[in-house]
């Protein structure tokens, strides 16, 4: 099956995961148009991250279907490696590589995955961290970089690998509120370029401004989507009121 | 309230607190050797050599060959004792650290591999090794090897002290197993990860991410087997393999067997070991704790 701009870049369909006994989604839906940015939102627990840990294969699922670009993602006979190099992901605790540079972090898969030349890849990774705004930063370790510089070298890792996909798991959640905002501009740009995105967040505000598509999970089952707008004003699902009475 | 002296014990807050007994403190965690080598202080032999050597002289005070022949004796044999021996002994250790470490890094390897069977098999030659005793393990290769190869048509004659080597390496070949292992378990599975998720093979995962940030937090178990090691060598002296130990022994016949020259080179020996395994043993310790804050 070849994929069309028309049709979903990531599709979700009815997918159930569990842990042993414990079942962590219960039948999940979704779909994401190219150029779309998702966020998902919800309590802890309710599968968000679990979720789009299933979209790259980090995760498998029971039942249901995953497509990214037209490709079954659980299909055994599936490339997982032809699949992660579409869908980059990051991280909550960035998981850097601690001992390569962040320039080193950041030419690394290129290199060594695509085969690309090293020349080439350098002059990208020094664009790729001026564009993240860590001019001056390419020789320092993940050590002397604190944790905003961190995830920005992540999701700047991430995009050299021009994905057509980009997985952000609760990327601002291990930061401190100074430098929450400057890894949200870094994304915000990202979506303004028109890249896929797929978000789990708890930053409401930002997601608010940002998504194209909102979804509510609660116990493994999406409660409510929608646009932004009538999502935050006209929620009707009681499970949401709350979530969103306690949190705004 | 007055206070009794002797029996009012100082305030211990309000209520008794049981605080969590920690099996894993108790358990010796393979440091125990080299940890007790390195908290002695630097002149304990000395201390112990001045003690043994006038210990003889009370009791043998009337008989004509005293101590100080012996120490003449020794100092006779000391450039011998050095050359032929102490540094035989090192080679031995330099070999079969090398050997046991290459042999122990596949076999480390292949105790982390994706095929069970492959798992299985390393897994059982470590266990098998780890916990034979050393002795036991040089003795086997010493009579189960051959004594004579055919290479290339002609026949090599293969010296004991090569087969000394080999059995030594058994058991270091099976504990740095262990040590490549618990290295590779210790890097948290995030980075696995994340670099699985920019489309790493396993391989390149385990060669390029987790491998290099194992090098250095397996340097401080990997000295101290080192240090184990050398001071294991002496067991080559009973497959007579002119070591250090076992050319003391032809010395001290030589002398004509005066006990009082058991003390000089014995403790000679003692001595030797002493000044080349404790400066590892520091360094190994000093290198454990200030990776262990860090990781």
């Amino acid at each position: 099956m070849t994929w069309t701009a028309d049709q979903p870049i990531v599709s979700i369909q009815d997918v159930h995961k569990s842990f042993g006994d414990l079942e962590v989604l219960k039948g999940v839906s979704l779909q994401v148009m190219k150029g779309e940015v998702i966020c998902i939102i919800g309590p802890s627990g309710s599968g968000k991250s679990t979720l789009i840990r299933c979209v790259n294969g980090l995760n498998d699922i029971q039942s249901g279907s995953i497509t990214v670009l037209g490709q079954e993602v659980h299909d055994p006979k599936l490339d997982k490696l032809e699949l992660r190099k579409k869908v980059g992901m990051v991280f909550q605790q960035y998981n850097l590589f601690p001992h390569k540079t962040a320039l080193e972090n950041v030419m690394m898969a290129p290199v060594l995955v695509l085969k690309q030349n090293k020349r080439e890849v350098e002059g990208r990774a020094r664009a790729l961290m001026a564009k993240v705004r860590l001019h001056g930063k390419e020789g320092s370790y993940p050590g002397e970089l604190s944790g905003g510089q961190q995830q920005r070298v992540a999701i700047a890792r991430s995009l050299a690998m021009n994905p057509d996909v980009m997985l952000f798991d609760e990327v601002t959640a291990a930061l401190d509120p100074e430098t929450v905002k400057e890894v949200l501009v870094t994304i915000r740009e990202l979506a303004e370029e028109g890249m896929t995105c797929i978000l789990v967040t708890h930053e409401m505000g930002f997601a608010r401004e940002v998504a194209d598509h909102i979804y509510f999970t609660d116990r493994g089952v999406i409660v409510e989507h929608g646009p932004p707008a009538t999502f935050f004003e006209e929620a009707s699902d009681p499970r949401t009121r709350e979530f969103l009475s306690q949190i705004l | 309230m007055r206070r009794i002296p002797g029996v009012t014990v100082p305030a211990r807050g309000g209520m008794a607190v049981l605080k969590p007994f920690d099996v894993h403190r108790h358990v010796p965690d393979g440091y125990v050797m080299t940890r007790w080598l390195a908290s002695l202080p630097w002149w304990s032999p000395f201390l112990v050599l001045s003690v043994m050597a006038i210990w003889p002289q009370i009791p043998l005070a009337q008989g004509r060959y005293g101590t100080g022949e012996a120490f003449g004796a020794l100092w006779r044999w000391m450039p011998f004792l050095i050359k032929s021996g102490f540094l035989f002994n090192v080679l031995i250790s330099v070999l079969a650290m090398a050997i046991g470490t290459v042999a122990g890094a596949m076999l480390g390897l292949a105790q982390i591999s994706l095929y069970r069977p492959v798992r299985v098999f390393a897994w059982f030659f470590t266990q098998l090794f780890r916990n034979s005793p050393w002795l036991v393990l040089l003795f086997i290769v010493l009579l189960a090897f051959p004594f004579e190869v055919t290479l290339f048509g002609a026949s090599v004659r293969i010296p004991d002290w090569v087969k000394g080597v080999f059995g030594l390496s058994l058991p270091i070949m099976a504990n740095i197993s262990e040590v490549v292992r618990g290295a590779v378990l210790s890097v948290p599975s995030a980075q696995w990860e994340a670099a699985e998720s920019l489309a790493f093979t396993r391989r390149q995962v385990l060669w390029q991410v987790i491998l290099p940030q194992c090098y250095k937090r397996m340097l401080p178990p990997w000295m101290n087997w080192y240090a184990i090691l050398a001071m294991a060598t002496p067991l080559c002296s009973l497959l007579g393999i002119e070591e250090l130990i076992t050319l003391s022994r032809q010395a001290m016949e030589a002398e004509d067997n005066h006990p009082e020259l058991l003390v000089p080179f014995f403790g000679f020996a003692l001595l030797l070991f002493f000044i080349y395994c404790y400066p590892i043993a520091r360094w190994t310790i000093h290198l454990e704790r200030k990776f262990a804050v860090k990781l």
